[in-house]
């Protein structure tokens, strides 16, 4: 028996379609759009304006308190305005534009691809440059790294968790990163543990990549303290909370965080992003993404440059599908549509994924038929079909006390509902709700 | 691309299930048994069986319409399971006006009274069934003989079941054991060779409905398992306490509707509870309910009763069970 | 025979004995309330709509009686009539406040402001406006889902579908604040009826830049502040690139209309203008087409919508 969490899931159609590709690199765009929140918590500030020389890895925005994050050029140019542009929801929101030209680098940051597995830098010197390194955690939620580092006083991690899972169907940056990086990845996760003082360090794989679980496992023989533990294919397996009962047959308490139970939980990516941080003095400006659709092309995995349009990768992969209906930024499941092709990628953008209507128009909202199948795939055992109706009824105390701030918004009760009821729409309405009275509160 | 994409929230994918599926699911599940019920009561099932399904589609279609002037819902198959169901529990020479008046009681006032389907708070089916049963005891309980291939209808050849058979017989104080060896072979019954309504008599091919719907999803074990659970230990106590009373658990479960009962009417979505937990609770209700009905109660049948009152408890059940949650604070 | 009468007679015995026990318990339980607030309660509209701020009509009714003084309460739907029969009721002194009407202040139609994408989401205005700017290039504006309506519990909404947006039946209109509350981007407000319910204000909230909002919507307030210099009466003020009508100053000389170079403000219930539309020749030729709401076919327009609404309702 394969391990994996203790309640719900569902198994949505797995469509890895772009798991062969190997990581190819986009072209450096004419002209990058980067915003100045790119992660959760405070936006950053911008300290270049127009006119501005820049290079490659230069801060042009410094963070703005311990929850937010520093960003970096990924190009080199001149800046050509700071100002306010639609992002992927279609607000307009600050942004640094910069005209490329050449591609000149700062000079300490290593470009070899040589492995420096030696770790020189002490704790503190870790956690300080991961934060300045503008490093979040690349699984989509972007929470800045530094933050999940710094273990709070009086809590001692135990075991570090990394989120190998790529839950999600269709995406595979992930699995080719561990395809082609393991070495590094290992690197990495030993300079996290170094930072948070653990022996131990467990990776989870879902059983649907063997060759990544066949690769990592034989190059975690080289380094001490780090065990691959392959998990089902099972979604949300890569939920944090889901990830922990997973590997470690430990729950975290509702409302608390991982620590709680000694466990804290960076993604793989992240890992590689530390890794690069540390031994290469790379900051946070590229990623790899994967670019993937049913009618594309070229289904397949790009490191991009942060600011890139996303019109550029779709053009890379083949162009955009006739049939195109919806444009995803991440997975089909958690990911966020996007209202234009003329957004940015930006550091949390892990996938951009294009569905045909036929796959992901939305089918008229029936009356709830009790069948009781929301309640079983939830897998924080919640009742969505009772949240649903008492967010529609702004029954916000009731809400409150049937634990809807539990809801990791993991979309599943929405997938499985036979009704095709909007549940996690509303679940999320009144979750903002309740948490805003939560807040008044105290 | 020259249309505009579509902007929605997650999740963007979905599973493909619908109200359809699984109401066809139930439908096809039941084709075994309805079968069945063709070979051993012929023409008077087939002639049960279309007036039942026509009249719960007439009525749901003329109530939605004309009455309640919404958009008739009669293609999500919910009226066929209905109708289906209410020929399961009907004898097989029921006469037709019976029928149409058990159908009207089943969508008018078991299901479209309440709001329409999903808003039912007892399975449409049972209400229809429990409403003849009461207002015309005598058609309702003079079941023809499972003989194969009949072509009467109305005068076909009645027998007892084999629940009536003991109820009658304990009352006039025969012994079980004389009574036990009028009953046909416990694998008689089991294959559906008995007196009794159309749908109860076969129980394997309940059972094989049972599989089918566990293998798509779309049931869970809980309930069916937690009844036929109870049931055995319930009448198992009762048999070793007193053999000579009470019959046994084999006879509990192969005899009149428990079965039926306890796959198609107990696992109704609408009437039944939400959680498994909640499942678990109902079906043991709903066991313990039918074997005290069937040996201490006055009907010799219990089951329809046992779910009707489980149903009631399903909102209450639903507000004080709740599924376990994930890292819940222990107090 | 006999048995009739003893049930007849037991039945009226056990009647009285439960009469006699009704009549203790209830001397014993009572609780004493000021007569007074049943007697505000009778005359409040009744309507419950909670638009004075209390849990219905009875939780203003004790709000009333409890309070010295009631110049700072109103009821929205009873207006002056009713606050002062209130008034007369307690013994207070009640100044009259003016009516109030709801107005929606986004013209953004499906021609004025096109679509860029397909809002595919559950119907509900909160839900999509958390999610993203909306299905049109004005993050600001009216989402079109009909919260407001939902919200209404008057009738006095419906949801215009040539245009797509909300349109308030002034008649309807109890000014309760509900579809206020309701408004995620904060369209709707409650302004002056105003004499023979003429009022003039500013149709947008765009916040963008004159280019941006012009891009997005043809009538969009672009916050060239043309207005603010033409008033006479100082009552319009420009902030965020919005024009802002203060309905405490504006004489209703309908100039700041005239010069709009968007149509953005809007005049209700005048009657046509007679002067010459050679002075402005291209704002006046434009503006028909611009202000379908606005011309003096409003009035009947809405008492037939009323009209309408009413015969449906009957049925």
């Amino acid at each position: 028996m394969l391990k994996t969490f203790s309640i719900g899931g569902i198994h949505p159609e797995e469509n890895k379609l772009s798991a062969q590709s190997a990581i190819q690199e986009l072209p450096i765009p004419k002209i990058a759009t980067i915003p100045i929140a790119q992660h959760i918590g405070a936006p950053a500030k911008a300290i270049v304006k127009k006119g501005d020389e820049v290079k490659v890895g230069q801060v042009i925005a410094q963070s703005s308190g311990f929850v937010s994050a520093n960003i970096h050029s990924s190009v080199s140019g001149t800046v050509f305005k700071v100002d306010d542009v639609m992002d992927a929801t279609g607000f307009r929101r600050t942004s640094i534009i910069i005209k490329v030209d050449g591609d000149e680098w700062l000079e300490h940051i290593d470009r070899s691809e040589d492995l420096v597995t030696e770790i020189t830098q002490t704790k503190e010197e870790i956690i300080k440059r991961v934060g300045d390194a503008g490093i979040v955690g690349l699984g989509g939620a972007t929470f800045p790294a530094h933050v999940k580092l710094s273990v709070p006083p009086g809590k001692t991690a135990e075991v570090l968790v990394i989120n190998a899972v790529e839950c999600e169907p269709y995406l595979t940056s992930d699995h080719r990163v561990m395809l082609e990086k393991a070495d590094e990845i290992m690197v990495g996760i030993e300079i996290l543990m170094k930072a948070l003082e653990v022996k131990k360090a467990i990776i989870g794989i879902e059983n649907n990549k063997p060759d990544a679980i066949a690769h990592m496992t034989q190059v975690a023989t080289k380094y001490s303290g780090i065990e691959v533990c392959p998990l089902k294919t099972q979604y949300p397996q890569g939920g944090e909370k889901q990830l922990i009962s997973a590997t470690m047959k430990r729950e975290v308490p509702s409302g608390a965080l991982p620590i709680e139970v000694g466990a804290v939980v960076q993604n793989v990516g992240t890992a590689f992003a530390v890794y690069e941080a540390i031994q290469k003095n790379k900051p946070l400006f590229e990623r790899v993404a994967t670019i993937t659709g049913k009618s594309l092309k070229n289904p397949s995995n790009w490191k991009f440059r942060v600011g890139t349009p996303v019109s550029d990768i779709i053009e890379a992969a083949g162009g955009l599908p006739e049939d195109t209906a919806k444009i995803v930024g991440g997975g089909p499941m958690m990911g966020k549509a996007l209202v234009s092709v003329d957004v940015p990628l930006t550091k949390g953008s892990s996938g951009l994924l294009l569905l045909a209507e036929e796959e992901t128009a939305r089918k008229a909202t029936k009356a709830c038929i009790r069948c009781g199948k929301c309640v079983s795939v939830c897998p924080m055992g919640l009742e969505p079909y009772l949240l649903m109706v008492l967010a529609d009824k702004k029954e916000y105390e009731r809400l409150e006390n049937d634990a809807v701030m539990d809801c990791i918004e993991c979309g599943s009760c929405s997938f499985t509902c036979p009704a095709t009821r909007p549940l996690l729409d509303y679940i999320r309405l009144g979750k903002g709700k309740v948490g805003q009275i939560m807040r008044a509160r105290k | 691309m020259n249309t505009k994409v579509l902007v929605a929230p997650s999740p963007h994918i979905h599973s493909g299930d619908s109200i359809q599926k699984n109401m066809y699911g139930v439908v096809f599940a039941m084709l075994p048994a309805l079968l069945l019920s063709f070979y051993y009561f012929g023409l008077g099932s087939i002639i049960v069986t279309l007036t039942a399904v026509a009249s719960c589609y007439f009525f749901e279609f003329l109530i939605q319409k004309y009455l309640l002037k919404v958009e008739p819902t009669i293609k999500d198959g919910s009226a066929l399971i209905t109708g289906i169901l209410l020929a399961f529990n009907m004898p097989a020479n029921l006469p037709i006006w019976i029928i149409i008046i058990g159908a009207l009681v089943a969508i008018g006032i078991g299901k479209l009274t309440f709001g329409g389907l999903g808003n039912n708070v007892f399975n449409p089916a049972l209400v229809g069934r429990v409403f003849l049963l009461i207002s015309f005891p005598v058609q309702m309980t003079s079941w023809p003989k499972a003989l194969g291939f009949q072509t009467s209808y109305l005068d076909a050849e009645t027998g007892a079941t084999p629940l009536a058979i003991i109820k009658e017989g304990l009352n006039k104080g025969d012994s079980l054991t004389d009574l036990m060896a009028q009953l046909p072979s416990n694998m008689d019954m089991f294959l559906g060779n008995m007196g009794g309504s159309l749908g109860e008599v076969a129980g394997a091919a309940l059972v094989l409905g049972l599989l089918y719907m566990l293998v798509k999803k779309i049931i869970t074990w809980h309930i069916p398992v937690s009844i036929i659970g109870t049931v055995v230990v319930f009448s198992g106590i009762l048999n070793m306490a007193s053999p000579e009373a009470y019959a046994g658990p084999a006879f509990h479960i192969l005899t009149g509707g428990l079965l039926l009962g306890a796959i198609f009417m107990a696992t109704d979505y609408v009437t039944s509870p939400m959680s498994n937990k909640g499942m678990l609770i109902y079906g043991i209700g709903i066991g313990i309910l039918s074997v005290v009905i069937r040996v201490f109660g006055a009907y010799p049948e219990g089951v329809s009763f046992a779910i009707l009152i489980m149903n009631a408890f399903v909102p209450l059940i639903n507000v004080y069970v709740k599924p376990k949650r994930f890292g819940e604070k222990r107090k | 025979m006999n048995i009739i009468v003893i049930t007849i007679l037991a039945l009226c015995a056990i009647g009285v004995a439960a009469a006699i026990i009704l009549y203790f318990v209830a001397q014993k339980f009572k609780v004493y309330e000021d007569p007074r607030i049943d007697e505000v309660e009778e005359a409040l509209p009744a309507a419950n709509c909670g638009g004075c701020g209390y849990p219905g009509c009875r939780g203003f009714a004790e709000a009333l009686v409890k309070a010295d003084d009631i110049s700072n309460f109103n009821c929205p739907v009873g207006g002056a009539a009713v606050m002062s029969h209130v008034g007369g009721i307690l013994g207070h002194d009640v100044k009259a406040a003016d009516p109030t009407v709801a107005v929606i202040r986004c013209n953004g139609t499906c021609d004025n402001r096109p679509k860029t994408n397909i809002y595919d989401g559950a119907t509900s205005c909160t839900i999509a406006a958390s999610l993203y700017s909306g299905d049109t290039g004005c993050q600001h504006g009216c989402l079109g889902l009909g919260e407001c309506v939902d919200a209404c519990n008057f009738d006095a909404m419906y949801m215009d579908k040539e245009t797509g947006l909300p349109v308030i039946i002034e008649d309807k209109c109890v000014s309760c604040g509900a579809c206020v509350k309701a408004c995620p981007n904060s369209i709707i407000e409650l302004r002056k009826k105003g004499p023979k319910s003429r009022r003039i204000f500013v149709s947008c909230v765009n916040k963008d830049k004159g280019g941006v909002a012009k891009k997005a919507c043809s009538v969009a307030c672009i916050g060239c502040g043309k207005c603010v210099k033409e008033c006479p009466f100082d009552a319009i003020t420009l902030e965020n690139n919005l024009a802002y009508i203060d309905y405490n100053k504006c004489k209703l000389c309908r100039k700041c209309v005239i010069v709009c170079p968007t149509n953005a403000i809007h005049e209700l219930n005048f009657p046509p203008r007679k002067e010459k539309p050679a002075t402005k020749p291209t704002a006046a030729t434009v503006k028909p087409v611009a202000k379908p709401v606005a011309k003096p076919e409003a009035d009947t327009a809405v008492k037939s919508e009323d009209k309408e609404n009413g015969t449906s309702d009957n049925k």
